[in-house]
C-alpha cells in the first residue's frame, strides 16, 4: 500500500481564529485529500441556556472579539420576536443600521487593508518577510494610514450607536437606548467626504487586482456553487434585514422571499468527525449537494441591485464580468468587499443626513412570545441567532449558525483545489505554494474564532511530515 | 508594588507622566473574568475624568489603537498578567528598531508604539501596567477576589502616578 505524505499548516495565519489545513500527498507528491480543519471547541450555545433573554444581545458578544456587534444585532432582532416588536421605530432601526453598517465597513476595512493586500500588492509568492502589513506602511505608506483610519470611523460609529465598545448595550430587545446626537452627527459628516473617497480607492484596488490579472483569478479556487444571502423584497442589498434567497450555480432560483423566521424548513446542518464546525446544507439539495456559499461574493450575486448610486455602479461592473450569471472565482470576494464598504459608506452618509436619527422614540413593545429568530448578513456572511424563552424569561434553547459555518464546504473545497493546482506533483513544497492555500481561505475571510465560538489567537505554524508521520521541516510566524 | 519600589527599578522618567498629555489604554476581555481588569481599570480611570487624561478600552490592542498613541505625549498599557508580579508590574517600553512580532487582531503594547511610529511619526513614550490576574478560564464577567485587590492596588498607583 502506497505511503501518504501529510502537510499541516497550523494555525493559518491572516485570518480569525485558529484551524489548520492538512493536505495529504502520496508518494508522488499528488495531492489525494486536502482539509480546512477547526480545532477549537463549540459550546457557546450552551452557555446562553438559563441566561435572561434581555441580557443575551450583550452576552453574545463574547462570541468573538472581531464581529460583536453582528451578534449584538442578530440577537436583538431574536429578542424583538419575544417581546412582540413587530416593527421598530424608524428612530430604532435606523440607529441599528448605522450601527451594522459601521461594523461591516470596519470589518471590510480590516481585512482588506491588513490581510489580504499584502498578497494583492505583492504577490502570493513573494517575499514573507515583507509580505504583511509591514510590508504595506513601507512601501504604501498612505493605504496603511487609510486603512487605519477608514478602521477607526467605523469603531467610532459603533461606540456612538453600541454605547461602548465594548459589550455594547445599544440594541435592546424591542429597540435600542440611544439616539445619536447632533455633536456626534456633525464629527461623522466632517470625514465622510474622506471615507467614501478613501473606499473608492481601496475598491479600485481590489477591481484592478481582479481584472488586471484576471485569467490567474478566474483559475484560483474556482467552482461552481450555490449562494445564499437575504436580499429585499424587491432584491436590492440590504445586510440588515429581508427574505432569504438561494441561486444555484446556474443562476437559478432555489428558493426566494423566504421568511427567515422559517430557515429551518429550507436549510440544516450535518456534522462531519474531523472538524468541530458543522456543515449546512439547503434541504431540498441533500447533504451532498445542498452545500452553498455566503458572504460579499455571494451576496452580489444572489441581489439584483443595489440601492445607493456608487455601489451600484460598481456592481453592475461586476456582473458584467459573468454576464450576469453567479460569479464562483474566490478571488472575487475581495472585490465585492470593497463595493460592500463603498454601500456602507453611502449608507452612513445617507443616515447621517436622517432627522430620525435625532427621534425620541426608541422602543416599542407588544405580545410576549416564546420563540425568538434574528438573521442579518454580518461581514462575512448570513448569521442565524434562534432562540426558546420559557415562562420564567430565561432561554432554554439556543443555535447560532454563524457565517464561517456556511462557508465551510466551500472553504475545503478552495483548499483541496489549490493544493491541487499548485502542490500536485511537486517535487519540493515551497512556503509561496503553501501560502497560496492560506491565500484560499482568507478570501473567505473566515473567523474561526467565531464558527467555533471561542477566542483564537493566530500564530504560524507550518508543519511538513514525511511518510512515515515524522516532522522533517517547521517554520513560524506571526500575522 | 509601591510607587517607591518602581522608582527604585529605574523605571525612566514615570515623573514626566504628571505633565502632557496621557492615553490609558485598557484592554482585554471583560467576559473572560480577570482578563476585564484592562477594562475594569479603564473604568475607574474614565469615572475619575483625570485632566489631560484620555482613557481607551477595548477587547485588544489592535492597529488603529496606534493613531491614538501618536495623539498623546505617554500611553500607559493596561493588561491582565497571567503570571508575574503582584498586585501589578509596572515597565517602560522600548519600541523596537524592527518589525516586531504582532497578528493583526492584538498588536502587543510594542507593535502598537512601533505602528504609531512607523506610520503617524509618534514620539510617545509608553509604559505597560500589568495587572497580576488568576482566573482567565470561564465565561464570567467578574474579577476573582485576589484581582480585584490588586486592581485597586494599580488603581491607587496610577492615580497617584498621574498627579492630577
Amino acid at each position: 500500500m502506497a505511503k501518504t505524505r501529510v502537510i499541516e499548516i497550523e494555525p493559518i495565519t491572516r485570518v480569525e481564529g485558529h484551524g489548520k489545513v492538512t493536505i495529504h500527498l502520496d508518494d508522488h507528491n499528488n495531492v489525494r485529500e486536502a482539509r480546512l480543519h477547526v480545532v477549537e471547541f463549540r459550546g457557546f450555545e450552551r452557555f446562553i441556556c438559563g441566561r435572561p433573554y434581555w441580557e443575551v444581545p450583550v452576552i453574545v458578544q463574547r462570541l468573538c472579539g472581531i464581529c460583536p456587534v453582528s451578534h449584538h444585532l442578530a440577537a436583538s432582532k431574536a429578542m424583538d420576536m419575544i417581546v412582540g416588536a413587530k416593527k421598530l421605530t424608524p428612530t430604532a432601526e435606523k440607529m441599528r443600521r448605522l450601527m451594522h453598517y459601521g461594523q461591516i465597513m470596519q470589518s471590510h476595512v480590516l481585512h482588506f487593508f491588513h490581510l489580504a493586500s499584502p498578497d494583492l500588492l505583492f504577490g502570493f509568492d513573494s517575499d514573507p518577510e515583507s509580505r504583511n502589513v509591514i510590508g504595506v506602511i513601507d512601501k504604501m505608506p498612505e493605504l496603511a494610514v487609510q486603512g487605519v483610519m477608514m478602521r477607526k470611523f467605523g469603531q467610532e460609529i459603533i461606540k456612538a450607536t453600541a454605547g461602548k465598545k465594548i459589550h455594547g448595550t445599544g440594541a435592546v430587545p424591542g429597540g435600542v437606548n440611544k439616539n445619536l446626537s447632533i455633536a456626534e452627527r456633525d464629527g461623522f459628516l466632517r470625514d465622510i467626504g474622506k471615507m467614501k473617497k478613501w473606499a473608492h480607492g481601496a475598491l479600485d484596488i481590489a477591481r484592478k487586482y481582479s481584472l488586471d490579472n484576471l485569467m490567474a483569478v478566474q483559475a484560483f479556487a474556482v467552482f461552481n456553487s450555490s449562494h445564499l444571502s437575504l436580499v429585499r423584497e424587491d432584491g436590492a442589498l440590504d445586510l440588515y434585514h429581508g427574505n432569504l434567497r438561494a441561486l444555484d450555480a446556474g443562476g437559478n432560483i432555489i428558493f426566494d422571499q423566504v421568511d427567515y423566521r422559517r430557515f429551518n424548513d429550507y436549510l440544516m446542518e450535518e456534522v462531519k468527525p474531523w472538524s468541530y464546525m458543522k456543515f449546512p446544507f439547503i434541504k431540498s439539495r441533500g447533504h451532498i449537494d445542498g452545500w452553498y456559499r455566503v458572504g460579499p461574493l455571494s451576496r452580489m450575486n444572489t441581489i439584483g441591485f443595489i440601492d445607493t448610486p456608487e455601489a451600484g455602479k460598481a456592481l453592475a461592473e461586476f456582473k458584467n464580468l459573468t454576464r450576469g450569471m453567479p460569479n464562483h472565482m474566490s478571488l472575487a470576494y475581495h472585490w465585492a468587499r470593497m463595493i460592500e464598504t463603498l454601500h456602507c459608506v453611502e449608507k452612513i452618509e445617507e443616515l447621517l443626513n436622517d432627522p430620525d436619527l435625532q427621534g425620541t422614540d426608541l422602543m416599542v413593545k407588544g405580545e410576549r412570545a416564546g420563540e425568538g429568530i434574528g438573521v442579518i448578513e454580518a461581514p462575512r456572511g448570513t448569521l442565524f441567532h434562534h432562540y426558546k424563552v420559557d415562562e420564567n424569561d430565561l432561554v432554554t434553547f439556543c443555535n447560532l449558525i454563524v457565517s464561517t459555518t456556511h462557508n465551510n464546504e466551500a472553504m475545503n473545497r478552495a483548499v483541496k483545489k489549490v493544493a491541487q493546482d499548485h502542490i500536485s506533483g511537486k517535487p519540493k513544497i515551497t512556503e509561496g505554494m503553501l501560502n497560496h492555500v492560506e491565500v484560499a481561505v482568507r478570501a473567505y475571510d473566515p473567523c474561526l474564532s467565531c464558527a467555533t465560538h471561542a477566542i483564537g489567537k493566530m500564530p504560524l505554524a507550518i508543519e511538513l511530515y514525511d511518510a512515515d508521520g515524522n516532522l522533517i521541516d517547521r517554520n513560524s510566524q506571526y500575522l | 508594588m509601591t510607587l517607591m519600589a518602581i522608582l527604585s527599578t529605574g523605571t525612566a522618567n514615570i515623573f514626566d507622566l504628571r505633565s502632557g498629555t496621557v492615553l490609558v489604554i485598557g484592554y482585554g476581555n471583560p467576559g473572560r473574568m480577570d482578563d476585564g481588569l484592562g477594562p475594569a481599570l479603564s473604568a475607574r480611570l474614565e469615572a475619575c475624568a483625570l485632566k489631560g487624561v484620555s482613557v481607551e478600552t477595548d477587547y485588544q490592542l489592535v492597529v488603529e489603537h496606534a493613531h491614538e498613541i501618536a495623539q498623546h505625549d505617554h500611553v500607559v498599557f493596561a493588561d491582565a498578567a497571567i503570571k508575574g508580579e503582584a498586585p501589578f508590574s509596572f515597565t517602560e517600553i522600548t519600541v523596537p528598531d524592527h518589525q516586531p512580532p504582532f497578528n493583526s487582531h492584538s498588536l502587543s503594547p510594542e507593535a502598537g508604539m512601533f505602528f504609531a511610529r512607523t506610520m503617524f511619526g509618534a514620539t510617545t513614550k509608553g509604559y505597560m501596567l500589568g495587572i497580576r490576574g488568576y482566573e482567565f478560564d470561564g465565561f464570567d464577567e467578574r474579577l476573582s477576589e485576589r484581582a480585584k485587590e490588586n486592581l485597586e492596588a494599580a488603581f491607587s498607583f496610577i492615580v497617584k502616578l498621574l498627579g492630577r
